[in-house]
């Protein structure tokens, strides 16, 4: 092969910059300790521990089952926050990250994409069996697993939000938690809403439609506040 | 392309202390200048301003180019500009492939990019392993494989040399000449003088 003389630095361009973060996002995801294998695990044994907390009996969890399932998907999309920037803070990858050619907007929902792709898929899977154990009728299973996946983009939007904003705090995993749950409220509310409509017979689509409606929203916040928090974190 | 580096009146304070004030530079093509100061007299805040990843509290920094029309900073920055602190932004779970790729992907790169960073700093034989296994002056070498890999006109380097041995110290020293022989521009925050001709910016000590 020969070597062009003089070659002219080829911008990565916005697909190939997107395409190479995002690679890496996922391949420090599933290295550093298989965290989406741990998301599922803490998500099985949460709702394996609600059933012994409040009695094993069929007729007082079946009704819960998907509001557990959503509380236990919101818990688990906390667990492995911390590493998103707070590693790159610490070992200088956010300076090279920001010298880049995309903005830090760009990168921040990249990294809330690698985020919903490594930790949000999983859980969306692992979703209907755990509320399928719970008691969930087979019937919702697939609602349940859609409504998981909408739901874990917008935990991971606004996770990554939070991580950002926790940069550079000491014990910055328990304030993300502190930060993020409040936020976490509107899924919660949405996506076990649908759940509920749809088990009592009506149709889940408004309560879908606000669930992404939030993710919309989640997503464009996490941008730009999320860009701030890392320039400040790096000044 | 960056021509012309232009500072003018810089001030810059991290938290309550004052590193300097009413500081000026201009670097141009093909040379190079040379940070001095005591530790903490703010060589590091300095390349950190420029590179934009810190905010100066009065002053400029500004860009232009062979014609002296201003260049717009963020492009300036995001595309012809290298910054190589002390921490690399290496992870160490990843081989030293995957992350001299990653790097040169990122900051964008030529078409043989990659091969010649690893030849212009013996990177062959470091290629497939983890990076925690490297030492500090491999994980040096690696993390300067991206000056080369990606070229990009402006260089701010924090103590580049620091953990290299001798063999290597002259061999970036080579990769340095090449740089402002291609018109290039380095600035560099050094204890030991750079081994070529360089103007010095002394930012002096603590007050």
């Amino acid at each position: 092969m020969s070597r062009p003389v003089d070659a002219e630095p080829r911008p990565p361009g916005l697909r190939g910059a997107t395409r190479v973060l995002l690679e890496r996002e996922l391949d420090l995801a599933w290295s550093g300790g298989g965290g989406p294998l741990l998301a599922c695990g803490f998500f099985a044994c949460l709702t394996a521990v609600l059933p012994l907390a409040v009695g094993g009996d069929p007729r007082t969890l079946s009704p819960v089952a998907g509001g557990i399932a959503w509380l236990a998907l919101a818990l688990a999309s906390l667990l492995s926050l911390e590493r998103l920037f707070e590693r790159d803070l610490e070992d200088g990858a956010l300076d090279l990250l920001a010298l880049g050619h995309l903005p830090l907007e760009s990168v921040v929902l990249i990294k809330a994409l690698a985020q919903w792709i490594a930790v949000g898929l999983p859980l969306a899977l692992t979703a209907p069996v755990a509320a399928l154990a719970l008691g969930l009728p087979p019937a919702l299973v697939p609602l349940t697993a859609l409504s998981a996946l909408i739901g874990g983009a917008g935990f991971a939007c606004t996770g990554t939000l939070g991580a950002a904003l926790a940069l550079g705090a000491k014990r910055g995993g328990l304030l993300i938690a502190v930060v993020v749950l409040p936020l976490f409220i509107p899924p919660v509310v949405f996506g076990a809403g649908a759940l509920e409509r749809a088990a009592s017979g009506q149709s889940p689509a408004p309560a879908l439609a606000f669930l992404a409606a939030y993710v919309l929203f989640a997503g464009v916040i996490a941008a730009f506040a999320g860009a701030a928090a890392v320039r400040n974190a790096q000044g | 392309m960056i021509h012309t580096l232009s500072i003018s009146d810089l001030t810059v304070s991290r938290g309550e202390r004052l590193l300097f004030q009413g500081l000026d530079l201009r670097l141009q093509a093909g040379e190079a200048v040379v940070l001095t100061g005591a530790n903490g007299a703010g060589k590091t805040s300095l390349l950190r301003t420029i590179a934009g990843l810190l905010r100066p509290d009065a002053g400029e920094v500004a860009f232009h180019d062979g014609d002296g029309n201003p260049l717009d900073e963020r492009l300036a920055r995001g595309r012809e500009t290298h910054f190589l602190g002390h921490q690399d932004g290496l992870k160490t779970s990843r081989t030293a492939r995957q992350e001299l790729g990653f790097q040169c992907d990122w900051l964008g790169h030529v078409q043989c990019g990659m091969d010649d960073a690893v030849e212009a700093f013996g990177l062959a034989p470091l290629l497939d392993l983890e990076v925690r296994r490297l030492s500090a002056g491999q994980r040096r070498r690696l993390a300067m494989g991206r000056l080369v890999g990606s070229p990009r006109a402006l260089w701010l380097l924090d103590e580049p040399m620091a953990p290299l041995d001798a063999r290597w110290r002259a061999a970036f020293a080579d990769q340095m000449r090449r740089h402002l022989a291609a018109d290039g521009l380095i600035l560099a925050a050094v204890h030991d003088p750079l081994p070529l001709p360089a103007r010095t910016l002394d930012l002096g000590g603590l007050t």
